[in-house]
């Protein structure tokens, strides 16, 4: 193959992928330097930083970044600590294990809407939904999860659907240690936890960053969950930083604070980004 | 006890406790599916029924009130149609990136990588606005290019990966006996990558089919897909839970058998190549 077909061949890829970064990007940039609302549409001009003020002094926008943290943080540490637990449980042979791991990693392949409508009718709702039973069944007051716990209930939710995620990186990394080491550390005397420590733990350390930077990218826009169960209520007290830019959008239609708030999105994912793509390339043999 | 003792009681310890977990994680899912098959009384009794006369009433129901067809058409048609378009954009470039390799195709690697980062509410309203311009808002064809593109990274990827695991010296033999880069393609690559490009389009229709975000903000009646289906009924209506779980039981059922075949391109294509 010569250079020139070669370069030919990649040409649409990169042309595509050029064009959707950089027209919408672009476009996001525009507007947010625009006064743009559809519902009042002859109002137009050049507004400066006037929408990003806007955006950034909405009485929302604190509490939306916050909520977007603790949602992204605490998610992490419920799927990495579980995923790994169960990773550990697993690397053993034993019979049934490939049903195991196949129960294991189904509510990955949930689609968000279902996984989100399951916890919401059948397991939270404070009147029917099997926790309320278990809890009266222990004497409890049963509790209105959605209401009460809102931003809670979205990490459960999301937890159940990426604990699969964690859990079969984990798996696959574990299958590649090295067996040899480890039964020489067993007939050294190293017991379960030393091992952990020592050998495992180091294994698994770039595996468990690219784990947690992948699920801080995805989940700094979790959105399907939130639209689907509080509406980002009561109040603002579960809604995250995208679906605070989704309200501004499709309900305030306001195109100009929207995009100011996207091109703050874009920013905050990129520095998460910038540390994925740095861990990615170091393993990428070209 | 002796060590051997021991060590079997914790090897037992260990597979009971990775058996609890996977029920108790299995368990929403196996709830939805049981309730989809109960009246919407048995749906909401207290205690809970385990144990019940199964009906096939939900089902029908739905068929019947919903225009559930329509949105598993617009789901297939989306899902299969972007896999589809991105394959075809892929399979050259990650062919001549994984054959050919310039000091920069792993910086155009990362770069492609780095679009797959921008979160989609950033673009929500340029996607919204040219959609609209274009005449193309709530219509498959605009799903299909967008799950493309947003795809389209992690599958060049994953089928750069599977190219560059083929030796070259098959690819020299072959070009000494004086292949065309054509052949080169079609005969020798194609059949040796053909796994791994089935098994990447089998996952990247997993994840189109799943896609929420601009499934719900860029359709309505017309290209409504499952996704945006279900998520119509989060609204009170949808206290009929028999119902919704049959829908969602629909919804779900091929796509989680689509993805227990596909776990190995799972991780590498989630983790962007980086865990293999």
């Amino acid at each position: 193959m010569n250079p020139t077909l070669a370069r030919l061949l990649q040409a649409p890829a990169i042309l595509l992928l050029v064009l959707w970064m950089i027209v919408p990007l672009g476009m996001t940039i525009y507007f947010s330097t625009i006064r743009y609302q559809l519902l009042n549409p002859e109002r137009t001009g050049f507004v400066g930083w006037g929408n990003y003020v806007f955006f950034y002094t909405d009485r929302n926008f604190w509490p939306a970044i916050w909520n977007t943290l603790t949602l992204v943080g605490l998610t992490i540490a419920i799927t990495v600590v579980l995923g790994l637990a169960l990773a550990l449980l697993v690397d053993r042979p034993f019979r049934g294990r490939g049903i195991v791991r196949v129960l294991l990693i189904s509510p990955f392949f949930i689609m968000p809407t279902v996984n989100a409508l399951i916890w919401k009718n059948m397991m939270m709702n404070p009147i029917y939904g099997l926790f309320a039973v278990i809890w009266s069944f222990f004497g409890l007051d049963p509790v209105d999860w959605l209401t009460r716990y809102p931003l809670y209930s979205i990490v459960i939710m999301v937890s159940w659907q990426w604990t699969p995620f964690a859990f079969l990186i984990f798996m696959t990394s574990l299958q590649s240690q090295d067996q040899e080491q480890k039964e020489a550390a067993t007939l050294d005397g190293a017991g379960f936890w030393p091992q952990l420590w020592h050998l495992t733990l180091p294994h698994l350390a770039r595996p468990m960053a690219i784990v947690i930077l992948i699920q801080t990218i995805f989940h700094l826009s979790i959105f399907a969950e939130i639209y689907v169960t509080t509406s980002g209520g009561p109040g603002n007290r579960s809604t995250n930083l995208t679906f605070l830019i989704f309200q501004q959008a499709l309900s305030s239609f306001n195109v100009g604070v929207a995009a100011a708030g996207g091109v703050i999105a874009i920013i905050l994912a990129n520095i998460v980004a910038i540390f994925l793509i740095r861990a990615i390339g170091k393993n990428l043999a070209v | 006890m002796t060590d051997k003792q021991k060590a079997r009681i914790r090897h037992n310890i260990a597979v009971t406790a990775a058996w609890i977990v996977a029920l108790v994680m299995f368990f929403p899912i196996f709830w939805m599916v049981l309730t989809s098959f109960k009246t919407e009384q048995q749906a909401i009794a207290i205690p809970p029924l385990l144990v019940f006369e199964p009906t096939f009433e939900n089902y029908a129901t739905i068929n019947a009130q919903t225009n559930i067809s329509k949105f598993a058409m617009n789901s297939i048609v989306t899902s299969i149609g972007g896999t589809l378009l991105a394959m075809l954009i892929a399979i050259p470039a990650a062919y001549a990136m994984a054959f050919r390799p310039t000091r920069w195709t792993k910086d155009v690697l990362l770069w492609m990588l780095s679009t797959k980062m921008m979160p989609a509410v950033g673009v929500l309203m340029p996607i919204y606005l040219l959609c609209q311009w274009l005449g193309i808002l709530d219509t498959r064809i605009s799903l299909i290019v967008i799950f493309s593109l947003m795809n389209l990274p992690i599958i060049m990827m994953i089928l750069f990966n599977y190219f560059r695991d083929i030796p070259v010296e098959i690819l020299e033999a072959s070009r000494m006996d004086g292949t065309t880069t054509f052949n080169e393609i079609t005969q020798i690559v194609m059949p040796l990558a053909w796994g791994g490009i089935a098994s990447t389009a089998l996952l990247s229709i997993v994840l189109m089919w799943n896609e929420a975000f601009w499934s719900i903000n860029l359709t309505s009646n017309n290209a409504g897909t499952l996704v945006a289906l279900v998520a119509g009924y989060s609204n009170p209506q949808g206290l009929f839970w028999a119902k919704v779980s049959a829908v969602s039981t629909l919804a779900c059922a091929p796509i989680v058998l689509l993805g227990w075949l596909t776990q190995k391109q799972l991780v590498q294509g989630l983790t962007f190549g980086a865990v293999k």
